[in-house]
């Protein structure tokens, strides 16, 4: 039981699109009218808190789930980031040579593989987690943006444990964060996760249209980690491409990480502004898009 | 609009269907549609199947013009057959899917369980998916936990509340699923088929929920093909026939132009390819008739007919030992009678040589009551084993006849309408 103490909000039970303060029996019920909805309904974000608890246990849901009836359980989330530095120091560090800005090889691709992992399985999961909920989507009524959501908040537990075995790599490296990580890290998250949102809104939506973007998303994935400086560094990209490179969003998130707990330059903050206007930008959209199509997926889901 | 719960006013829902694939005769045409398919596709994805704003032949209204107000209070019934629009209107006005048009006002917090179980997760234990579950049909945290013992002892699980429900049996997670829904208290309920599932037990209990909130002065939309539940628990009744509205009365009334509609005597069964014919061990049955004994002429049955249900078979081998039973059902599917023919005198234990053979039921006139009924016949063999059920075989219908009616015109109650005797006799005159 101690799994289920997540929130203790009441929570009403139906948002009332209208209400009539003065009925004159004294009656009130919400009242809500159910008709074609505009072309572009906007994005409600108070019904979105109203069901907030939903929202977290779908969030808590993807978590007992997640590693249910595997041998390591919880251990993958340490595992699967300490292979992929592996890899990624003997191929890249070893064999290629990557420079890596002064840094040991191994804490230098860690460092950005931990938040890359999080944001590439967040997006991911996000994705498609509209044509996994199918079933639910065309059962009962909530607002449709809790269902890519979820999934970038469940992903977040994966994260922290990342940045468990980060900081352990990190002590035996004697590599130590700059003070200003305890603002930068959550504010770093905060971005990456606006930005996963954003694209997995864009995507679960259109995936459950075209289900060409379920064979996409690994791919796209790939591409988009060497779009990242995860295994090089930033300094490697010629300094007059750089504004154009750091519309990736996760350029901006990469390099700020390294800045402040490897601290390997000064914060980014020209690259950090460009990305945040990206990633909300792609949110923004993303929603936007969503709504737009949400009153389709009942439908063709 | 004080006391209306909901009001439809001319709700609509459309789809775009699809069109047919195209077949191709060269491979010059096979390759030619492989390179332009992505753009078709694309164009028919993008329509999504809805609201396309092609062509009329290509879209289908689920939902046509459909208005009604439903007050506090009543229970109001939705049926018609499959297709019939029923549980687009329970999705729309549930907010699933939206309308393409027209508009509905709903008063109150709704609940809709258009399924039970609903988000129900198999690796999640019974526990964790009662709280799951409630949040996904809107019950806040606090209000599950206040009414969790009640809801699993309600489901009778107990003993496994902490086991993942991947290892209940299908009975189990019924009830657990349906222990949580009946535990909803919205102030307008909307419920689709979930009476249909699970064993006669179990949908007992459901009834048995269902007549109690319908007695509790809760709003209720039901859409059901259990004429029973629509006829007892319902004050209402909306008959939906593609997409449209076109029968809204007492559930008695509704209920009977739907069985007029769908019903259709169906009073002979020939089973000519020996292969699918019902068959067991001992016998292959080659016809199931109905006929009518007393009129040959006129092919109405009424209620004071008598007819006969024979059954027309051949033995498989010599020596073999068969059986039947017959089964009248009435239009909501309760059994009136069973009659099993191990009276017969002539064949009945006895074993039967290679050959042709009828088995005739006789039902006396002045027993049933008017309405629609189905017949089932069973085959069996020797000790009542080897079972071939041939489930609602024929079809007909009973008019009324104003045989032992009297002076009385009016509806008479029930399954049965027997022939019985009334005396009165004089205990004690008053003296004048």
């Amino acid at each position: 039981m101690a799994n289920l103490t997540l929130e203790n909000a009441a929570l009403p039970r139906v948002v009332p699109a209208e209400t009539q303060p003065s009925e004159p029996h004294g009656d009130s019920r919400p009242e809500m009218v159910i008709e074609p909805a505009a072309r572009w309904p906007r994005v409600d974000l108070r019904e979105l808190w109203t069901y907030r608890q939903l929202l977290f246990f779908l969030v808590w849901r993807d978590l007992k789930v997640r590693y249910a009836q595997t041998v390591l359980g919880i251990g993958w989330a340490v595992l699967q980031p300490l292979l992929s530095m592996l890899v990624f120091t003997v191929i890249f560090g070893r064999f290629a040579k990557v420079p890596s800005d002064g840094i040991p090889y191994a804490v230098f691709s860690l460092a950005a593989v931990v938040p890359w992992t999080y944001f590439s399985t967040a997006f991911s999961t996000s994705s498609n987690s509209l044509v996994t909920s199918a079933n639910l989507i065309s059962k009962v009524y909530f607002p449709r943006l809790v269902v890519p959501i979820a999934p970038v908040l469940a992903a977040i537990v994966d994260l922290l444990i990342g940045f468990v075995v980060l900081a352990a790599l990190m002590m035996v490296y004697h590599v130590a964060p700059s003070p200003a990580a305890i603002f930068m890290v959550p504010l770093l998250v905060l971005l990456m996760a606006i930005t996963a949102t954003g694209v997995g809104c864009w995507l679960s939506a259109l995936n459950i249209q075209y289900r060409d973007v379920k064979h996409l998303v690994p791919f796209l994935s790939q591409i988009w980690m060497y779009a990242s400086p995860i295994v090089y560094p930033v300094s490697l990209v010629p300094a007059r491409l750089r504004p154009f490179y750091a519309l990736n969003p996760m350029v901006g998130i990469v390099e700020g990480f390294r800045s402040v707990l490897l601290q390997s330059g000064p914060i980014p903050w020209r690259l950090l502004g460009i990305s945040a206007a990206t990633g909300t930008l792609l949110l923004v959209g993303g929603a936007l898009y969503f709504r737009r199509t949400e009153r389709l997926f009942a439908d063709i889901a | 609009m004080s006391d209306l719960a909901i009001r439809a006013e001319g709700l609509g829902k459309r789809y775009r269907i699809g069109t047919a694939a195209k077949r191709h005769d060269s491979l010059r045409d096979a390759l030619t549609n492989m390179i332009t398919a992505p753009v078709r596709n694309f164009r028919q994805l993008r329509g999504g199947g809805v609201d396309g704003a092609g062509d009329e032949a290509g879209v289908h209204w689920a939902l046509r013009d459909v208005s009604f107000d439903l007050r506090d209070g009543e229970v109001l019934g939705v049926i018609g057959r499959n297709g019939a629009g029923k549980s687009t209107l329970l999705k729309v006005l549930s907010r699933i899917t939206e309308p393409s048009s027209g508009r509905a006002i709903v008063r109150g917090r709704v609940g809709s369980l258009l399924e039970v179980g609903t988000g129900f997760h198999p690796d999640l234990t019974g526990r964790e998916n009662v709280f799951l579950n409630g949040a996904i049909l809107g019950m806040d945290r606090a209000y599950v936990e206040r009414r969790f013992d009640e809801i699993v002892e309600f489901a009778g699980v107990a003993k496994f509340i902490d086991t993942p429900v991947k290892r209940y049996s299908s009975g189990m997670y019924l009830r657990l699923a349906f222990a949580v829904a009946a535990h909803l208290e919205p102030d307008v309920l909307i419920v689709d088929e979930v009476l249909a599932v699970g064993d006669a037990q179990f949908q007992k209990k459901c009834l048995g929920k269902m007549s109690s909130v319908s007695k509790e002065g809760r709003t209720v939309l039901f859409v059901s093909h259990n004429l029973t539940a629509v006829r007892t628990l319902c004050t209402r009744a909306i008959l939906m026939r593609q997409g449209k509205l076109v029968a809204d009365g007492t559930p008695g009334e509704t209920v009977g132009l739907y069985l007029s509609e769908v019903r259709e005597d169906l009073r002979e069964r020939v089973f000519d390819d020996p292969a699918t014919a019902p068959q067991n061990g001992a016998g292959i049955v080659e016809r199931v008739r109905l006929r009518q004994l007393d009129d040959e002429e006129s092919d109405e049955l009424t209620t004071e007919s008598s007819f006969a249900i024979e059954v027309d078979y051949r033995t498989r081998e010599p020596g073999a030992f068969l059986g039947f039973t017959v089964v009248i059902h009435d239009a909501e599917n309760n059994i009136v009678f069973s009659s099993i023919g191990n009276r017969e005198p002539r064949w009945y234990g006895r074993p039967m040589p290679l050959g042709r053979y009828r088995s005739t039921c006789t039902i006396p006139g002045n027993l049933l009551n008017n309405g629609t009924y189905s017949a089932s016949v069973y085959m069996f063999g020797q000790g009542f084993r080897d079972m071939q059920f041939m489930n609602d075989v024929l079809r007909f219908e009973v008019a009324d006849s104003p045989a032992i009616r009297g002076d009385y015109f009016g509806a008479l109650l029930g399954a049965v309408r027997p022939d019985l005797t009334w005396t009165t006799d004089v205990l004690s005159e008053a003296s004048a």
